[in-house]
């Protein structure tokens, strides 16, 4: 069972239904005896930064989340989701993240050529850095949906896949059992539903 | 780089596709979601759907239909017509819209914009304007282009973006259904006055008219059509693939 974690931030119909469609048990949840009994957790997320980090603490979720990756259960983070992984945001003010993986996350704004539209919206293809079982059905040059503002910078560790947009831009993480995606996998056509896919498929 | 985006849009009229589609491999031409998988194969980077009902059954009928589309296709979907009410915002987002584009919801009221882009961020919030010349000026028309507004279409289209909307959609009723390519002078206007991509709408009657679009305004984000794609005139893979052989970047 995956349980997609629903701590009031943006709606899980897509991503939902996108589990659904590779065959995969799937449900919403913020019950955290269903987190601790899933199998595989995805944190999802769109809306600011700080918002969703002080939902994920007052609702308690921050450290079960963050225990139970410790524990070494998979979790997927996507796009809000996958920067609140990172140690802290600089998205209007400065927010503390989950600390999961290490790096930053920054705005686009003044870090990347002025002609160019924030937000990063639409269809852009990956370059591959770190190998990652996540990308076993894909191809480097895929294109990917993207939708944000702000990106993890000073990862580079845990980068596995990036898109040019003026700049270099973190499109996927991964460490050890923890992995994110900037863009939505959920709205990337059948390369996103393989991503998905790999995902489910990773051994416990 | 970001690809140029290609988008179909469909108009639905009490849960079904209205309008002359003319597919031979669909069993039913005009299911939405039959119609929606089979764009998405085709290779279209973004889906509009645009509600024509008058009807609140109609409408209901809408939701659910959208609720359907959206657990069977996994690419962007707009979704837009009768959108007055930030009620009207929440219905078609929990359906899995990903994002709604207002019209003469906005004309009446400026603020659903704003208030939208608070709620939901200003990715999901378009201003789709129908605008047609009109002494000399742009003019933004409302209620499906039957009525001259008198407001001034590029300022307006400006002040929607400062309140809030991510993304513009210019329908230029100048050229629509003329099937002599886009309205380049308008579009360059629009695209010269605001920094949030913006979709190109009205008027596309062949492939060439999509590359004279992106290589004429290469800041332009976005062509769309109804139409040309519906009667298969114009194939979105074959569309993509000319694209590809002008140097237009594209999502293969």
């Amino acid at each position: 069972m995956i349980a997609i974690i629903d701590y009031g931030v943006g709606n899980l119909f897509s991503l939902s239904s996108s589990f659904k469609k590779i065959g995969a048990e799937v449900m919403i949840t913020s019950n955290p005896e269903d987190i601790k009994n899933a199998d595989k957790l995805v944190l999802p997320g769109v809306g600011a930064f700080g918002d969703a980090a002080e939902k994920l603490r007052n609702s308690g979720l921050d450290k079960l989340i963050i225990e139970e990756a410790n524990k070494g259960k998979k979790l997927l983070g996507i796009c809000l989701g996958m920067q609140l992984l990172f140690d802290k945001s600089f998205e209007y003010g400065e927010h503390n993240g989950l600390g999961l993986i290490s790096g930053n996350v920054i705005p686009m704004e003044n870090n990347i050529p002025k002609n160019l539209k924030i937000p990063h919206i639409g269809w852009n293809a990956l370059k591959f850095h770190n190998a990652s079982p996540l990308f076993k059905y894909i191809n480097e040059g895929d294109c990917v949906y993207f939708v944000h503002s702000f990106y993890a910078d000073n990862c580079e560790d845990a980068l596995i896949a990036s898109s040019e947009y003026g700049k270099q831009i973190t499109a996927a993480v991964a460490k050890d059992n923890v992995f994110g995606c900037q863009f939505h996998p959920e709205k990337s056509g059948n390369i996103g539903l393989n991503i998905l896919k790999a995902f489910c498929e990773l051994g416990d | 780089m970001i690809t140029k985006r290609i988008i179909p849009c469909l108009d639905v009229k009490d849960g079904r596709v209205v309008k002359g589609v003319n597919f031979k491999n669909l069993n039913d031409v005009s299911s939405p979601v039959e119609l929606g998988k089979f764009y998405s194969d085709c290779g279209a980077d973004e889906l509009v759907f645009y509600d024509i009902t008058a009807s609140s059954d109609g409408r209901q009928l809408f939701t659910d239909i959208l609720k359907e589309v959206a657990s069977n296709i996994f690419i962007p979907l707009t979704v837009g017509g009768g959108i007055n009410t930030i009620e009207d915002f929440d219905r078609v987002l929990k359906c899995g819209a990903d994002k709604v584009s207002v019209n003469s919801g906005a004309i009446k009221n400026p603020n659903l914009i704003s208030e939208a882009a608070k709620k939901y961020g200003n990715q999901c919030v378009v201003i789709s304007a129908d605008v047609k010349r009109v002494d000399g000026e742009f003019r933004v028309f409302a209620k499906g282009g039957r009525e001259d507004t008198g407001i001034e279409a590029i300022s307006w289209i400006r002040k929607c973006v400062e309140l809030g909307a991510g993304e513009v959609v210019v329908n230029s009723i100048d050229t629509d259904g003329v099937k002599k390519g886009f309205d380049i002078e308008m579009l360059k206007a629009v695209c010269e006055a605001v920094n949030v991509p913006v979709i190109a709408s009205g008027g596309a009657g062949s492939k060439q008219d999509f590359v004279k679009l992106f290589k004429e305004i290469p800041d332009i984000d976005a062509g769309l059509a109804a139409s040309i794609f519906h009667f298969g005139e114009v194939e979105i893979a074959d569309l993509k693939k000319t694209l590809k052989e002008n140097n237009i970047i594209v999502r293969s």
